[in-house]
């Protein structure tokens, strides 16, 4: 990098959120006021992948200060060049505010979203160009495939990594080295490598991240496991809905084969290594590892029966390691600095850090890379800055489909692969869904299961019929008619279901439903019991609006609001809504000027 | 596509133009089956039955597998759609922050329901599970366009943009 003839450098992050906010008429903006003034050999624009924190996007820092500007548009590019750039004073009004203490905060490593935040896989994004190799290169990008090609035996590569402890991202935690293992020693004169870049957890995007801001550390970790294992040919498979993400792999695919880095005898070796992606079809199933090759080969994605596992017998019948993007985004750490290093951070059993992708009714959503073993209060409320607008913590969804919901009294459970599994949750690919007093249990159980029902291949009969079941039982509870025994019976099926299922989708299916029956059994039992939905979300359970007689001010806005006429009055005098033709809709709610209605 | 204005053939010839073009590129094999049907998918805008069955002989695997692998991805489509996608996000994301809404919205202005095209052809509505920018929920994509942090008068406010 040419770093020491500019001044300042100004980062604009590029990433889909941003994109989505207008990032692209923010960098031309800027850069057409830097070109009025003559000072494009001094500042330089670079555009990088997600900084983690969307929701204010488009995101900006300006170093060498760090000064971290939010929301920016393109009619503030103006004030940001004369003021900042030129004289040196920072633009108060685009600062990051914080929701509790309503200051301004310049620099972002002081905001709270970050502060806690330890970066290994996202350590680049959101700092480096994607699109440009010489960048990840001066970060020391490709030292650790050097290091290996010419320093390590294949061995001692996968020693390296089961020493550092790290575990699968993707969702079961797996112990990577141990998985290289079973590769390595597998017979086979062909082997192939395969990124899972299908992210089809809802809730979920840290791969999306990684590929659209570093995809150069992705394609030196599948070098590395190629390398390990003895594969020569690799695939990333990504999913087709994320367009700007396929883009920069595939630029960084061609310059990484310009720099000689894949292809043939890299490093003057005889190792050679051919990487392509794969675009996915739109199926959630397709992220279940044999389907996922099912798909590569071209057939429908349906999981294949394991043993034999993909390390026996994968790719079309060959030997195939497979690995989550954000478990290939630490190895080229580990080989870097060392297992032992690498072990520092985190807990025994879970190593290294985890990326969270916070969601939901949550004052800071967005990417957090944090230390295995944080706890979840750390990250909903110091990282997360609590929940939004007021309202009380109900529970966070960890896990997706096949997570399950925790309630407040396991905020302080400390976050690791086996900690989770013990309350009935589990890790998942890291997506956090906080809900607060408003969402109802029983709903998002029905959600899930809608999810996971309609995503389901079909193959196998507990997972095709046991997932439509429990999604009727539970959309009859939602709507007031449930029965006695409806408990017993999703539990019952829930059961069957997880142990009966051919693949982990039908396998993790009832989790959301046994979660919440574990933790919320009481909206269950209101909703079967007495008709109510505590959090007042099931529309088909609340009762009739009613005006208060005393407040309202007779505006007649209501009577036009209401769709089925069933407000009636005067100007100027109290309204009154008719109880039975109230369908409960809450439009009149929201127009009231003195909110006189409630439920 | 049989017609009667007596160039039939000549027809038939430039309708399967832009396949033929699609197919150069592969070693049409059945490995590549699911590639072809992408690129098919984006010259054609849909997946029509006789462009099917042409793919099935060049890549010579039984129709039946052809429409099986189809009919199980939810990316492709054997009826015409609109010239804009519109795809909501009911992500769980996106659903604790109210995309039914978004969604509800939608319909309402389209005067469709999810998964139905307008008569126009113009635009094309499809719920989707998650578009990965969960960070703006609720979130819709509008072709590669992502556009977050929607209400419904925002929503309305995007789709004008399409309109033209
Ligand atoms: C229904 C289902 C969906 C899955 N989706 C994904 C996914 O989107 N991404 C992913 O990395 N792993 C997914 N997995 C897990 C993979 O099967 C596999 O375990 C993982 O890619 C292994 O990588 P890791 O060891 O690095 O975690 C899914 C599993 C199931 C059962
Ligand atoms: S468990 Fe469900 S998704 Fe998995 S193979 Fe069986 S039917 Fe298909
Ligand atoms: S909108 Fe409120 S104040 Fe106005 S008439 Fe209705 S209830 Fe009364
Ligand atoms: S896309 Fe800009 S912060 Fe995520
Ligand atoms: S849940 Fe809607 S974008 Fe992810």
């Amino acid at each position: 990098m040419d770093q020491s003839i500019y001044r300042s450098h100004i980062l604009i992050c590029g990433g889909t959120g941003c994109v989505s906010s207008g990032c692209k008429e923010v960098r031309s903006s800027l850069e057409e006021e830097l070109a009025e003034r003559d000072l494009v050999n001094e500042i330089k624009v670079i555009e990088t992948g997600c900084h983690g924190f969307c929701e204010k996007g488009p995101l900006m820092i300006v170093y060498p200060e760090g000064v971290f500007y939010c929301k920016v548009q393109p009619e503030d590019m103006e004030e940001v060049v004369e003021e900042h750039i030129l004289k040196g004073k920072v633009v108060e009004r685009l600062l990051y505010t914080d929701p509790t203490t309503g200051e301004n905060i310049p620099s972002y490593q002081e905001i709270d979203f970050y502060k806690k935040q330890q970066r290994t896989a996202l350590i680049n994004c959101g700092y480096i160009d994607p699109e440009e190799i010489k960048e990840y290169i001066a970060t020391g990008g490709y030292e650790a495939i050097g290091k290996a090609l010419t320093e390590m035996t294949p061995q001692e590569v996968i020693d390296e990594v089961k020493e550092s402890g790290l575990r699968g991202r993707g969702g079961g935690g797996f112990p990577t080295g141990l998985k290289w293992q079973f590769a390595s020693d597998a017979e086979g004169d062909k082997k192939y490598v395969i990124c899972n870049a299908d992210e089809g957890d809802p809730g979920a995007f840290m791969d999306r991240s990684i590929l659209e801001g570093d995809p150069h550390v992705l394609i030196e970790g599948m070098i590395l496991a190629a390398y390990a294992v003895g594969a020569d040919e690799g695939y990333v498979y990504v999913r087709a809905e994320y367009p700007l993400a396929i883009k920069r792999l595939r630029v960084a695919l061609e310059q990484a084969e310009e720099n000689g880095l894949l292809g043939e005898n890299l490093f003057g070796t005889d190792f050679s290594f051919k990487l392509r992606i794969k675009e996915g079809a739109g199926a959630f199933v397709c992220g279940e590892e044999t389907a996922l090759m099912a798909s590569i080969e071209g057939e429908r994605g349906m999981p294949r029966p394991r043993p034999p596992f993909p390390a026996e017998k994968g790719l079309w019948g060959k030997p195939t390691n497979i690995n989550n993007v954000e478990t290939y985004a630490n190895v080229p750490a580990i080989i870097k600095e060392g297992a032992e290093a690498y072990k520092q951070v985190g807990t025994e059993g879970s190593t290294g850090t985890k990326v969270f992708a916070l969601t939901g009714k949550i004052n800071n959503t967005g990417l957090a890379e944090v230390p295995m073993g944080i706890t979840m209060r750390e990250i909903i409320y110091d990282i997360g800055g609590g929940i939004n607008e007021g309202k009380e913590f109900k529970a966070v969804q960890i896990g997706g489909p096949s997570g399950g919901c925790l309630p407040e009294d396991k905020l302080d459970l400390t976050i690791d692969y086996d900690s989770l599994l013990e309350v009935g949750a589990m890790m998942g690919s890291g997506g956090l869904v906080v809900m607060d007093e408003d969402t109802c249990m029983v709903d998002v159980a029905r959600f899930f299961l809608d999810f996971t029902q309609s995503e389901s291949c079909g193959k196998c009969t507990p997972c095709r019929i046991g997932t439509k079941q429990m999604l009727d039982i539970l959309e009859r509870i939602t709507v007031g008619e449930g029965q006695e025994g409806d408990i017993e019976l999703l539990e019952r099926l829930a059961e069957n279901i997880k142990s009966t299922s051919l693949c982990g989708l039908g396998q993790t299916a009832p989790n959301p439903v046994l979660s919440t029956l574990r933790y919320f059994r009481d909206e269950y039992e209101a909703h079967i019991y007495e008709q109510t939905c505590p959090a007042g979300a099931c529309e088909e359970l609340l009762g009739a609006y009613v005006i208060d007689g005393e407040a309202c001010v007779g505006c007649t806005v209501c009577t036009e609001a209401c769709p089925v006429d069933a407000i009636a009055g005067e100007a100027k005098e109290e309204h009154l809504i008719d109880e039975d033709a109230c369908i409960a809709c809450g439009a009149c709610v929201d127009k009231c000027p003195v909110d006189a209605i409630t439920q | 596509m049989a017609c009667s204005c007596g160039n039939a053939e000549e027809n038939q010839e430039k309708y399967f133009a832009p396949l033929k073009k699609v197919l150069e590129n592969y070693d049409k094999k059945a490995k590549d089956l699911i590639p072809v049907l992408q690129e098919t998918q984006e010259e054609y805008g849909y997946l029509p039955q006789e462009v099917l069955e042409e793919i099935a002989k060049s890549l010579r695997v039984p129709f039946s597998q052809v429409y099986g692998v189809v009919t199980f991805y939810s990316q492709f489509h054997l009826e015409p759609r609109g010239e804009n996608i519109i795809r909501i996000c009911m992500g769980t994301a996106c659903h604790v922050r109210g995309a039914d809404k978004v969604l509800d919205t939608m319909k309402e202005e389209l005067g469709i329901d999810d998964g139905e095209t307008t008569e126009d052809l113009k635009f094309t509505l499809e719920s989707v599970a998650c578009i990965g920018a969960c960070g703006l929920a609720p979130v819709i994509m509008v072709n590669d366009n992502t556009h977050g942090l929607l209400t419904p008068e925002t929503t309305v406010e995007v789709l004008d943009q399409y309109r033209g």
